[in-house]
């Protein structure tokens, strides 16, 4: 049985994490087994490894570098040995060089770029940019297939302030248009990341965990 | 721009169970929140609300044990309200599922847990509810505390304003003097802090009609509207009142579903 481990670092909303992604492995034709995890051993055995986060940048970086051997495992797999990597929200942004909210924090630096607040040019749009949005896709991906892109789309859950500015355009998977264009997925190689919460993003979003389940980049 | 705007329906659970009940036509225990839950996300609600009335010590776990039943069939944003006092209440609800708590007495009581709150969860889950009521013989509104039995004496909007400064990521303004009556939002009240304040505001209070929920987004220039008896009662669905609301002009999520209800059977 292959695994999926969910990166336990007490930033997470892990249980509805698990939750989604338990939901569409059933349904596939060899079930992985979806498992929560703080365990570097865990990790190193991982066919596909995911990172969720909420709350602030350096909060969440704080807490990764918390858990010991956390970030030489994932460095080690997913940098090293190419293992299929998706980060949600937070864990999407902790690929970036650096972030930059409250103070500057250094990222993971598989992304280069930074991460920054957002600036819609109408300056009566709300922040955070919370709710609804579709996406319009800069370029196709595996992890996007069968999702309708466009104003008539489907529509991904988002809730933020910050988004990753990738410096390498070529890195800018998907985008949504908030007074200016947000980042919503960026990714390379093997890496992946959703600035929306797919988990909370009913079809749309449980679409994106099955293509990630089946991922092989 | 195309966020669009949150059709939200609010569910009033005590013991672990719906107050008034919910009249959904194929439900079979119209008392169980997370049915009521399962039905909502399943017609396309934007996000759910759980309002906790009771709140006492032993009911916590009890709303616990709902919103992770919740989370187990739902993959929508869930907000949790009713009786958030600690750091460490938060976190138990964050853990269980929900994305989002709503702040009310405490935050008059203890400003402070606001912004406590908000650097050790981050702004985006941090709601306060804004219950206010027109203040008699004067202009403005005033905070209400205790399900609108105590005056606090303070300034609404002022209340509104500094809730953000400490990191609120949205507010829940609710009206108290409408609250119940099927009257519509207090449009003004909602107007005015959605107008001073950066973040979102979801309107509260009042719903009876889908005009009211269209003139909470036109009038009251408010992020969300939030319901709870015209859904629980059948008077209108979600579908009815987001295919109203873009007939009005107002950009609603209508996306198709494709959750199958065979696979929501709870567990």
């Amino acid at each position: 049985m292959s695994r999926v481990a969910i990166i336990d670092y007490s930033a997470g909303n892990l249980h509805s994490a698990a939750k989604a992604f338990e939901r569409v492995a059933r349904n596939l034709d060899h079930p992985p087994e979806i498992l929560v995890t703080a365990d570097p051993e865990m990790v190193r055995g991982a066919d596909h490894i995911m990172l969720p986060g909420v709350g602030a940048f350096a909060d969440c970086k704080r807490g990764l570098g918390a858990v010991p051997g956390m970030i030489e495992t994932l460095e080690e797999r997913v940098i090293g040995a190419g293992v299929p990597f998706l980060g949600i929200c937070v864990g999407m942004q902790l690929m970036a060089g650096e972030g930059r909210e409250k103070a500057v924090t250094p990222g993971l630096g598989w992304i280069p770029g930074a991460v920054e607040r957002i600036t819609p040019s109408d300056p009566t749009l709300k922040i955070p940019h919370m709710g609804w949005n579709t996406l319009r896709f800069e370029r196709p991906h595996a992890l996007l297939s069968g999702i309708a892109d466009g104003p008539d789309g489907l529509h991904a859950y988002f809730v933020h302030s910050y988004h990753l500015h990738a410096s390498n355009p070529e890195h800018l998977i998907a985008s949504a248009d908030y007074g200016g264009p947000v980042t919503a997925c960026v990714g390379r190689d093997n890496l992946f990341g959703a600035q929306f919460h797919p988990e909370k993003s009913q079809t749309l979003g449980l679409r994106l965990i099955e293509n990630f389940l089946r991922w092989t980049p | 721009m195309s966020l669009k705007t949150r059709l939200i329906p609010c569910l009033d659970v005590m013991g672990g169970r719906v107050v008034k009940g919910v009249q959904f036509v194929d439900l079979q225990d119209a008392g169980d929140p997370v049915q009521a839950a399962m039905a909502y996300d399943a017609a396309g609600a934007d996000e759910l609300t759980f309002l906790d009335i009771a709140a006492s010590h032993e009911g916590r776990d009890t709303i616990l044990d709902v919103v992770r039943r919740t989370a187990d069939h739902c993959f929508m944003p869930v907000t949790v309200g009713g009786g958030v006092r600690t750091v460490d209440d938060i976190r138990r609800l964050l853990l269980a599922g929900a994305d989002k708590v709503a702040i009310n007495s405490a935050a008059v009581t203890d400003p402070d847990f606001i912004a406590r709150a908000a650097d050790k969860f981050g702004n985006q889950c941090i709601v306060v509810s804004v219950d206010a009521k027109g203040r008699t013989g004067a202009e403005g509104w005033e905070i209400w505390t205790h399900g609108g039995r105590k005056p606090t004496g303070i300034d609404a909007v002022e209340f509104a304003t500094r809730m953000v400064e400490r990191g609120a990521g949205e507010l829940l303004v609710t009206s108290m003097d409408r609250d119940g009556t099927k009257t519509g939002f207090d449009l003004a009240l909602t107007r005015t802090i959605a107008d001073t304040v950066e973040v979102p505001v979801i309107a509260s209070g009042g719903v009876g009609t889908l005009d009211h929920l269209v003139e909470g987004v036109t009038q009251g220039h408010a992020s969300a509207v939030l319901a709870a008896s015209i859904f629980h009662f059948g008077t209108f669905t979600i579908p009815q009142a987001k295919q109203y609301l873009r007939d009005h002009g107002v950009d609603v999520r209508m996306d198709p579903s494709d959750i199958r209800p065979e696979q929501r059977t709870a567990s």
